[in-house]
């Protein structure tokens, strides 16, 4: 006999109320990370060098200011998704956890934002 | 209750490291490391942005002795993540979860890790 109700049963969300959502969104930026961080790995191979005007060609040109925009974004979730699980893992007192939750999240979208802006003003030439 | 020096579970001090132990937490540690770099790749395309002053003081420091350093160590990071982030997959879908399979990949994703890493520094140095 089971104890759980016929609607939680056809929602299949368990105790957490998120069901598989989390360990989905991790597995889907996983691989949009493992695409655009080969990409980023072997575009920096091939970079001519390492001087100002050379990133700055790199990073304004419209298809990589495109892919790093999109890689800025899939790391940032990711990391935040990553970071997070760490948090609820191995610290336990109620306050620190809900502390460093926010700022973890806080830090993952600030960096994310500091990083389209950068990309946007160099590939607009602004 | 009397107090005793039994130790609690999980008992990692006294297991010995199977290769499928070390190759988790290096996915753990590795994530966390990359998690800091992703500060410094932010940094990177900022310093860019603001202009090569800025830009200049930033590769001045990740192109000196300590700056190498931890950019091989990311590097590593990056790799290993990324390889055993596909085993993880490969488990998801079902496979590749027997004793034996799984110890031989998590050898094959360490190896294959320094491998790429070392021919990455080849190709970049």
């Amino acid at each position: 006999m089971s104890l759980r109700s016929p609607l939680g049963r056809v929602l299949g969300l368990g105790s957490a109320k998120h069901g598989t959502a989390h360990w989905w969104a991790q597995r889907v930026s996983a691989v949009a990370m493992a695409f655009l961080g080969l990409w980023f790995v072997v575009s920096l191979a091939a970079l001519p060098g390492f001087a100002h005007a050379d990133a700055v060609a790199f990073i304004g040109h419209p298809v990589n200011a495109v892919l790093l925009l999109l890689l800025s974004v899939a790391m940032a979730y990711h990391s935040w998704l990553g970071v997070q699980v760490v948090i609820e893992d191995y610290v336990h007192a109620h306050v620190l956890r809900l502390v460093l939750l926010f700022l973890s999240r806080f830090a993952h979208i600030f960096l994310a934002v500091a990083a389209v802006f950068a990309i946007l003003k160099i590939g607009l030439g602004a | 209750m009397t107090k005793n020096d039994r130790p609690l579970s999980p008992h990692l001090s006294i297991y010995r490291w199977p290769v499928t132990m070390a190759s988790s937490i290096l996915h753990r540690g590795t994530g966390v490391a990359l998690a800091v770099g992703f500060i410094v790749f932010v940094g990177w395309l900022f310093d860019a942005a603001l202009g090569p002053d800025t830009y200049d003081a930033f590769t001045g420091f990740m192109g000196s002795g300590p700056g190498i350093l931890l950019l091989v160590g990311w590097s590593y990071a990056f790799f290993y993540h990324l390889c055993n982030g596909v085993r993880h997959l490969v488990w998801d879908s079902g496979r590749g979860l027997g004793k034996r399979a799984s110890t031989a990949s998590g050898w094959l994703v360490i190896v294959l890790s320094v491998v790429v890493t070392a021919l990455f520094w080849l190709v970049v140095s």
